[in-house]
């Protein structure tokens, strides 16, 4: 087990008293509230392309973000290097969106460890050596080759990262967490005869690379290629409105562009989302219920707490297609009178916090996923996407799929090249007509962007039919 | 302690890789310095300053490559990223087309670019005010300019400025420095219950350049403005009018297409086709690393090479690919100078200023010559493939009936193809404009599908 607390004391030269020492220069120009977020991170990446190990790379990472918010403003300065003087100068500089002086001790603060372990971290950043995950990566080659002749190109890529941060507010708050991060992805390029087609797979979550094995790594092998060897037969996608299948799991960035940002704090407290005021309203059938859980272990988006050290939690966002919740940070649970649901994320140190979802998923429903495709006479069965956006005041979004099945009289028949489907995120989930029984999260390699900032989320659902839903075809 | 970043402190890192066993390495500095202020309704709602610095580094042993990177400039954490870098290098694999570029390749080491006019003194010397000042007014003038204009996401004013330094081993050392100041507001606009934002903004390397607040934020709220009322249309192939910034986004996913990446990968529909006609002869696309003061400007690229202009398709042929120096040795080609590499990540391939050349017709005429099409002014989602070229985007925009726009459109897609897209590009407007690295007129396209009820 790692302490983060003395993780920085031992590396840097602060102790806990320059770090009450710095919280008082933050309050030094009348802010309400300061915190520090300490980091440290160490990134490993090695990847192989044309069957041979092209580059490995290590990142290492490591600043304070000072912030200071007074009233609705906030003031936000960081620095690179993790010495006293350093701080004071961004404490300084962050301070000064408050503007009445008064003089500030240093700000007591006590260690509150995380509440939970979800991923337990027995050492820090790769110490496996190379070669271990070199042979993985050989492997995934050599298995994604093995699926079809038509494999012309495969490229596979291992990512492992460890951060270690500490978080300490102005309310004597100090708290800390270490928090691992592998992932695997694999591409495969099939050729037949110049139709060349593409399939991506992979996986991942808050572990150390002793999270894939062989068996796992032939699995995404196996997938990513017999996504390409579909897409060789594919037709064109049809165009119009359509009944709509999804597929469980990944499907899930649906609930992820249709409500999940919208639901986001921030645009609900500055009334600029579809779905502000509309708590307590109808958004979604009664099939539907969704929510926000950062405390499913080992998950890419669970948290022990959030990057602004309050704990993760588990939100409902949406009871039986009612609008319960919001996801909230700490500034905008303090403008609402509300609480932290522990949502409040970043990027890095140079970036400031914002509510984000952490693994959002739709619950299971009862109905029997054949007998759902049984009920389509003519429609889209899509179970696989690359990636979605929203506009959050229209409540538009779109998300795209990269692997679809034409549904014909009950029957799902021939694929479809890739296609984007549209729609309104208040509404869309009001035709959902049937939730499957068969939840799936998704395998772990989601990255969500917002004002320019990356962070790592968990997608999940059933199996679901929307009665209508724009399919971006062309024929 | 940190240090600060130098030619001098990069070229000994560069000598102790070689020294501890790297056959070649680059070195790459970076010191940046970024200021923004928001407001929003009149207030001020984020300070945000961001100084930071960090070293690259890439080392090649014999063709077998590995790169490092670290925010921590102590001497003990770079003595540790070159002997971690290095000694990753032992275990990757011999690609004998990773190698630096020659010597003879390399641009003239010094740091005088000042023609290139990058740098803007006067941005530095703003004060905060000033600049919450100058978001204050974008907003302002959206606001103002109509009652249905309801609230706002805000105003944004954002100062740049950054040092770049490289040194290889093979002798080239250079530094540049650019500054950048962007204005952004976002104003919603409201009828009934319907809510529509618009960001809408402009980024220049030069304070003069820019356009005046006041401009911005009438330009955001008649934009927001004219997508009240929007509704879908039914489903149908029909011509397709891109505004120029639609037509940026086709050319994002051009470049994607035209990278070197792409194409040594077989990862791109334009794989196997230089030389040959592959878009309308009023296609004429050019990559500038050189335009003066653009934003995608800079002397020499990540490794050292002279940036230069590169018709890539010369009316509607295709002429070149956009390389580096390993996917030019890939598709034994030469480098076209657009090589880019953060500091973390492995060497990729980057535009400069890229853009299609403008023709003479006004977009009011492009508009007015379609008797029944799809005047396409947003796109959102990431519906290309650049293996097939498939495209499938969300859009929003206005119907366009006997050459009038009569009422604006949304939640629909369009659908086909960027090879049959660009080959029945029919007309390319006049209304060329640079605001960032990417830049094109408005075009007509004889026609895609779009999605609707």
């Amino acid at each position: 087990m790692i302490d983060p607390v003395a993780f920085f004391t031992t590396r840097f030269p602060i102790g806990l008293n320059t770090i009450e020492e710095i919280l008082g220069v933050a309050l030094s120009r009348g802010g309400d509230y300061a915190d520090l977020y300490f980091e440290y991170s160490v990134l490993n990446s090695i990847s192989l392309e044309e069957q041979i190990i092209k580059s490995a790379a290590r990142t290492i990472s490591q600043g304070v973000g000072v912030r200071v918010i007074s009233g609705e403003r906030t003031g936000y300065a960081y620095v690179d290097s993790i010495e006293r003087s350093a701080l004071c100068r961004a404490a300084e500089t962050a301070a000064q969106i408050a503007s009445q002086p008064r003089a500030v001790g240093p700000v007591k603060i006590g260690f509150v460890p995380p509440g939970q372990d979800l991923y337990p971290v027995e050492r820090v950043v790769g110490e496996q050596p190379l070669e271990e995950r070199i042979s993985l990566l050989h492997h995934a080659d050599r298995e994604t080759r093995s699926q079809d002749r038509r494999v012309r190109e495969v490229q596979a890529g291992l990512t492992d990262e460890h951060k270690v941060i500490l978080v300490a507010s102005s309310t004597g708050r100090l708290t800390g967490d270490v928090q691992p991060l592998a992932r695997m992805r694999v591409l495969c390029i099939a050729d037949d005869d110049g139709n060349r087609q593409s399939g991506l797979s992979g996986g991942g979550g808050r572990s150390g690379l002793d999270y894939f094995n062989f068996d796992q790594i032939s699995r995404y092998s196996y997938e990513a290629a017999r996504q390409a060897i579909v897409q060789l037969e594919a037709r064109e996608a049809p165009a119009g409105s359509m009944e709509v299948v999804l597929g469980p799991g990944w499907p899930g960035i649906l609930l992820h562009e249709a409500v999940g940002h919208g639901l986001e704090a921030d645009f609900n407290r500055k009334g600029t989302s579809a779905f502000s005021g509309l708590i307590g309203q109808r958004v979604a059938s009664e099939l539907c219920t969704v929510v926000d859980e950062g405390t499913i272990p080992h998950r890419r988006g669970s948290l022990n707490v959030d990057d602004e050290g309050n704990p993760t939690g588990r939100t409902v966002l949406i009871e039986k297609g009612i609008l319960r919740g919001y996801l909230q940070d700490y500034l905008s649970s303090q403008l609402t009178a509300t609480t932290p649901t522990g949502n409040g994320r970043r990027e890095s140190y140079r970036h400031l916090p914002l509510p984000r979802m952490t693994n959002t998923y739709m619950i299971s429903g009862e109905s029997v996923p054949a007998d759902i495709i049984r009920s389509v006479k003519r429609g889209l069965y899509a179970v696989q996407f690359g990636g979605g956006q929203v506009d959050i005041t229209s409540g538009k979004f779109v998300f795209s799929a990269s692997e679809a099945y034409l549904i014909e009289d009950g029957r799902v028949t021939a694929p479809v090249r890739g296609a984007t489907l549209i729609g309104s995120g208040p509404e869309s989930l009001t035709k959902v007509t049937a939730v499957g029984n068969d939840l799936a999260l998704d395998e772990g390699v989601g990255t969500c962007g917002k004002d320019g900032q990356s962070v790592p989320v968990g997608v999940g659902m059933p199996t679901i039919k929307l009665a209508e839903m724009t399919v971006g075809g062309t024929r | 302690m940190s240090q600060p970043l130098t030619v001098d402190l990069l070229a000994e890192i560069a000598k102790m890789a070689v020294r501890q066993g790297a056959s070649e390495a680059e070195v790459t500095g970076l010191i940046s310095s970024e200021f923004s202020v928001e407001v929003r309704l009149g207030a001020i709602d984020k300070v945000h300053e961001a100084n930071s610095q960090g070293i690259g580094l890439r080392v090649l042993q014999q063709g077998r490559q590995a790169s490092g990177s670290t925010s921590d400039t102590s001497s003990e954490a770079i003595d540790e990223l070159i002997a971690t870098t290095v000694g990753m290098a032992l275990h990757t694999s011999v690609d004998n087309d990773s190698r630096l570029p020659l010597p003879a390749e390399l641009g003239r080491s010094t740091d005088d670019y000042a023609a290139l006019d990058l740098v803007d003194p006067v941005i530095s010397k703003l004060s905060a005010q000033q600049k919450v000042e100058l978001a204050r007014a974008a907003e302002e003038a959206a606001i103002s300019s109509d009652e249905r204009i309801v609230n706002s996401e805000g105003a944004s004013c954002t100062t740049h400025f950054s040092q770049t330094i490289f040194v290889n081993s093979v002798g080239f050392t250079g530094s540049y420095a650019g500054t950048s100041i962007s204005i952004i507001t976002a104003p919603i606009a409201r009828e009934g219950s319907q809510m529509q934002v618009r960001y809408w903004g402009d980024r220049r390397r030069h304070l003069a350049h820019l356009d005046a607040p006041e401009k911005i934020g009438r330009e955001a709220a008649r934009r927001a403005l004219r997508k009240l009322g929007a509704r879908k249309v039914e489903t149908r192939s029909v011509p397709i009018v891109f505004e120029s910034g639609a037509t940026e986004e086709l050319l994002a996913s051009l470049f994607e297409a035209l990278s070197g990446d792409s194409i040594f990968r077989h990862s791109s529909f334009l794989v196997g086709r230089l030389g040959e006609e592959i878009a309308a002869p009023c296609v004429t696309v050019i990559d500038d690393g050189t335009r003066r003061a653009g934003i995608g400007t800079r002397p020499f690229d990540s490794e050292g090479l002279p940036t230069r202009a590169t018709v890539v398709i010369g009316e509607g042929r295709l002429n070149s690919y956009l390389l580096n120096t390993y996917t030019a040795r890939k598709l034994d080609l030469v480098s076209t100078g657009n090589a880019v590499r953060s500091l973390t990540g492995a060497l990729g391939v980057g535009a400069g200023n890229f853009y299609l050349q403008p023709g003479n017709i006004a977009p009011a005429d492009i508009i007015s010559s379609v008797k029944d099409g799809f005047y396409v002014t947003e796109m959102i989602g990431f519906g290309f493939n650049p293996v097939t070229g498939d495209y499938s985007r969300g859009a929003s925009g206005w119907w366009i009936s006997e050459g009038q726009l009569a009422f604006p459109v949304e939640e629909v897609t369009i659908a086909g193809n960027l090879g049959q897209l660009l080959r029945e590009i029919e007309i390319v407007g006049n209304d060329l404009q640079f605001r960032g690295r990417l830049a094109a007129p408005t075009i007509r396209v004889a026609r895609m599908m779009v999605s609707g009820s």
